[in-house]
């Protein structure tokens, strides 16, 4: 363990967190959590989901209430001044800024009036925009971080939102920048943009609290190192002095290694795709005349941007989306007309990307979640009744062998944590040995535990046999799971051979491949 | 054919679709406003009764009209105080709250009413607003009796469809209430209140929504019947919809549907020997219904509309 004396106080402190506590019924967030930042630093926060590092944050911008603890900040001369709890407006007069994972901005406004929303005085009616608009223009090019400001954010890219972000914060002169997950969403040359940005600022005496669970980004970009977990801070020590299994160990609480991929071994074909073509889907763009074939035995990863057609793909082959024109066969059986029931009888099994919404019936139990693709079994109704029995049966086995923790089988499936969620669907899916396995996002979200837990279990339906997709938008996981390498950019599906971050990075933003 | 087009050619079609719009751009303003903060106001058909038994019977009372408007306003913006207290604080279903408040106030007027004049048989008259009579202007030909005869209840509908569009487009207090409308908590990251946003614009649109039920009664006729309101409140919350939110085309929508009502008269005493009344009666709903289907397909509604809001929730 590092003691506190390895980390000396170099700078003068900016912002100094105390006791932070909060409650959520029975739980603790953050159990009297202190946290200081020193001017012009940056200050990673690490932590598995769930371990308080948004909630402190959340406390700090006075979004939450802390339930005991204070906040304190320090002008250039060192003069102390103790925050009102639960006032954003309080963070954002101390001059705290912060860029939430999910951003606050309204869609039906133009970037400007986002950034503008709050600092002007609601019942004036002169608004005096042209100054706005200089300043605005000054801090982009400063900062490097650029945004159209008539657009409509609805109309914006994910990185261009997050610019809008950043930009809100510092056009309200934040000297502490608080960044939630920043990259999340970001393509690596966006998240390389933004920390070249951010790292420009900080030279210039910004001061910045980045919360991540991507340990290459916080080893490379950060001074500091904090870290939390189950709401009590871990351990503390500077980035320099650090390395990756010293930080899980205090993330984690023991050691603990991501599962190595040892190549798959592909088999006889189980789904072809020639030439297909698909409408629009969910906002994405449609198939491009997409040829692919997945075997038994190997895990086929597919990196790229979102709304690049993925939503297309993956309700192509969950059976909600139909090809325009060209072929889908599972099996070697061409299938005429897709639809969910085909595909599942056809033997695919589906982990969806939007977990919460499509991948569970949250007001039904867990027990029930669990047979709910399968109503039609003889072990799960017989002439239209279900068989209660052998339904919790099934699902105490299946929460044991797959470690689903939660407050019990009959409780509502909402009740569970994301991770616990996905371990239940993915219960579901390879408890029918399906002979596909369509992944989208299996592990967004997910803290470095469950992440593993999943990464395990779809190595091995690999290796029992089964064709394996992954989708996903996070570059490291597709490197640290796919045997083969696909990029999808504007509808259409391209190999790769490489395993190279920055050339399948390019790749996924539509540049030539090398 | 020729007398369907000397109807369009007549001032007095135009000068009634103008007249039977106007409880219609009250309503609909007041349920822009409401929606475009985030709030579904049902209580609205309720809130037109109370707005048309306190605005006639302030007057009848001995107010003068415009005392009377203030009044109804006021009674209108208590109803929206109670439905934003339910839905914006408790954050209870709005379909529920509104539909509650529609027959809470409609039952409460038409009480305040009975109880005041209980041996009533025909409803007392008051002296109503009475057409403007602007010289020159109103001797125009064909504008004169439609934009210039009209009431001052009238011009005051018009003149607060420019209000509400000026303040949404162009203020920070209607940036703020179109962003709680979408996304609340940045309203929140922002250092504003959402509450006091979103209860503003509720009790505020409601005050507007009751100004539609005065106008029946103060302007249009001079005395409070039972059912008068007969269903106009529903017909702003879907022309509010036809509107996409937007004040300017939420005077179309509450004029395309005052030209419907207008031509139904008319063709009735046309045609009214070949078809049936009652298929007149239906025509303006019917075509309502048609245009909402056409526009509302595209309906880009407020994202946070229906969607209660608490401070630190997970």
């Amino acid at each position: 363990m590092l003691s506190p004396s390895t980390t000396k106080v170099e700078k003068p402190l900016i912002l100094s967190l105390r006791g932070m506590t909060k409650h959520f019924g029975p739980v603790i967030a953050a159990d009297a959590i202190d946290l200081d930042l020193q001017r012009g630093e940056v200050l990673a926060l690490l932590g598995e989901n769930g371990a308080g590092k948004t909630t402190l944050m959340n406390m700090l911008f006075g979004q939450y209430t802390p339930d005991a603890g204070s906040v304190h900040v320090f002008n250039e001369d060192g003069q102390e001044t103790v925050l009102p709890s639960g006032q954003p407006q309080a963070a954002i007069d101390a001059r705290i800024g912060m860029v939430h994972q999910h951003f606050t901005l309204a869609e039906n406004l133009s970037v400007l009036d986002n950034i503008l929303l709050g600092t002007e005085a609601l019942l004036s009616a002169r608004r005096n925009r042209k100054s706005a608009r200089q300043k605005l223009s000054k801090l982009m090019h400063d900062s490097g971080l650029t945004a159209p400001l008539d657009t409509r954010v609805r109309d914006l890219t994910v990185g261009e939102r997050q610019r809008v972000e950043i930009l809100k914060a510092l056009y309200r002169d934040a000297r502490i920048l608080v960044l939630d997950e920043p990259t999340a969403v970001l393509t690596p040359q966006e998240a390389d943009m933004m920390f070249a940005s951010i790292r420009a600022m900080v030279d210039d005496g910004l001061s910045v609290i980045f919360i991540s669970h991507k340990l290459h980004e916080v080893l490379a970009f950060s001074d500091r190192i904090a870290v939390l977990r189950h709401g009590c801070k871990t351990g503390e020590m500077n980035t320099k002095d650090a390395d990756t299994s010293s930080i899980i160990r205090m993330m984690v609480g023991a050691d603990h290694e991501a599962p190595t991929r040892v190549h798959g071994i592909p088999k006889q074909p189980i789904l072809n795709l020639a030439n297909v073509n698909t409408k629009p889907s969910k906002g994405g763009q449609g198939l491009q005349d997409v040829n692919l074939t997945v075997h038994a035995g190997e895990i086929v990863g597919v990196a790229g941007v979102s709304g690049n057609g993925q939503s297309a793909f993956a309700g192509l082959i969950s059976g909600l989306v139909q090809p325009t024109t060209g072929h889908v066969s599972v099996n070697d059986q061409v299938i005429q007309k897709l639809t969910p029931k085909v595909m599942l009888n056809a033997g695919v099994g589906r982990i969806p990307e939007d977990r919460h919404h499509d991948g569970i019936v949250s007001n039904m139990s867990v027990a029930e979640n669990l047979v709910i693709e399968r109503l039609d079994k003889p072990d799960v109704q017989q002439n239209g009744f279900l068989r209660k029995a052998s339904i919790a049966d099934n699902a105490r086995n299946l929460t044991q062998n797959y470690d689903v923790r939660g407050p019990g089988i009959n409780a509502r499936s909402a009740l569970l944590s994301g991770g616990n969620i996905q371990k239940l669907i993915l219960a579901r899916v390879l408890e029918t040995n399906p002979d596909l396995i369509l992944a989208n996002q299996p592990t967004r979200g997910l803290d470095f535990k469950a992440a593993s837990d999943v990464s395990l279990r779809l190595f091995e339906a690999r290796d029992r046999g089964a064709g394996v997709i992954l989708i996903s938008e996070d570059l490291d996981e597709v490197l640290s799971l796919a045997d083969r390498i696909l990029v999808m950019h504007d509808g259409q599906l391209t190999e790769t051979d490489s395993r190279d971050r920055t050339v399948i990075g390019l790749a996924m933003a539509g540049g030539e491949q090398q | 054919m020729m007398d369907i087009l000397n109807i369009f050619l007549s001032d007095s079609f135009w000068a009634a679709s103008l007249r039977i719009a106007t409880p219609l751009i009250f309503g609909v303003l007041g349920a822009l406003l409401c929606e475009r903060a985030g709030v579904l106001n049902l209580g609205i058909e309720g809130i037109f009764v109370v707005g048309a038994m306190t605005g006639w019977m302030a007057v009848w009372l001995g107010a003068n009209l415009w005392g009377g408007i203030i009044i109804a306003a006021m009674a209108g913006g208590l109803f929206g105080l109670f439905h934003a207290i339910l839905t914006v604080i408790f954050g209870l279903s709005q379909h529920v709250s509104g539909l509650g408040i529609t027959l809470f106030a409609s039952s409460a007027a038409s009480f305040t009413y009975r109880t005041a004049l209980p041996q009533v048989s025909s409803p007392p008259r008051i002296e109503p607003f009475r057409a403007l009579d602007i010289p020159i202007l109103s001797d125009l030909p064909f504008i004169g009796p439609v934009l210039f005869q009209q009431t001052a209840m009238t011009w005051l509908a018009l003149f607060l469809v420019a209000v509400v569009w000026w303040v949404m487009e162009k203020t920070a207090l209607g940036v703020a209430i179109k962003a709680v409308g979408d996304n609340p908590e940045a309203v929140n990251a922002q250092g504003l209140s959402v509450v006091k946003l979103r209860m503003g614009s509720v009790i505020a649109g409601s005050a507007l929504m009751a100004l539609g039920g005065a106008f029946l009664t103060m302007s249009a006729f001079d005395a409070f019947f039972f059912g008068m309101v007969n269903g106009r409140g529903w017909i702003c919350i879907a022309l509010v919809i036809f509107a996409s939110w937007q004040p300017g085309k939420a005077l179309m929508g509450a004029l395309l549907f005052g030209m419907f009502d207008a031509l139904q008269v008319r063709l009735q005493t046309e045609a009214g020997a070949f078809i049936p009344g009652q298929v007149f009666l239906m025509a303006p709903y019917v075509l309502s219904i048609i245009a909402l289907v056409i526009v509302a397909r595209k309906a880009d509604y407020p994202r946070a509309l229906l969607t209660p809001w608490f401070k630190g929730q997970r």
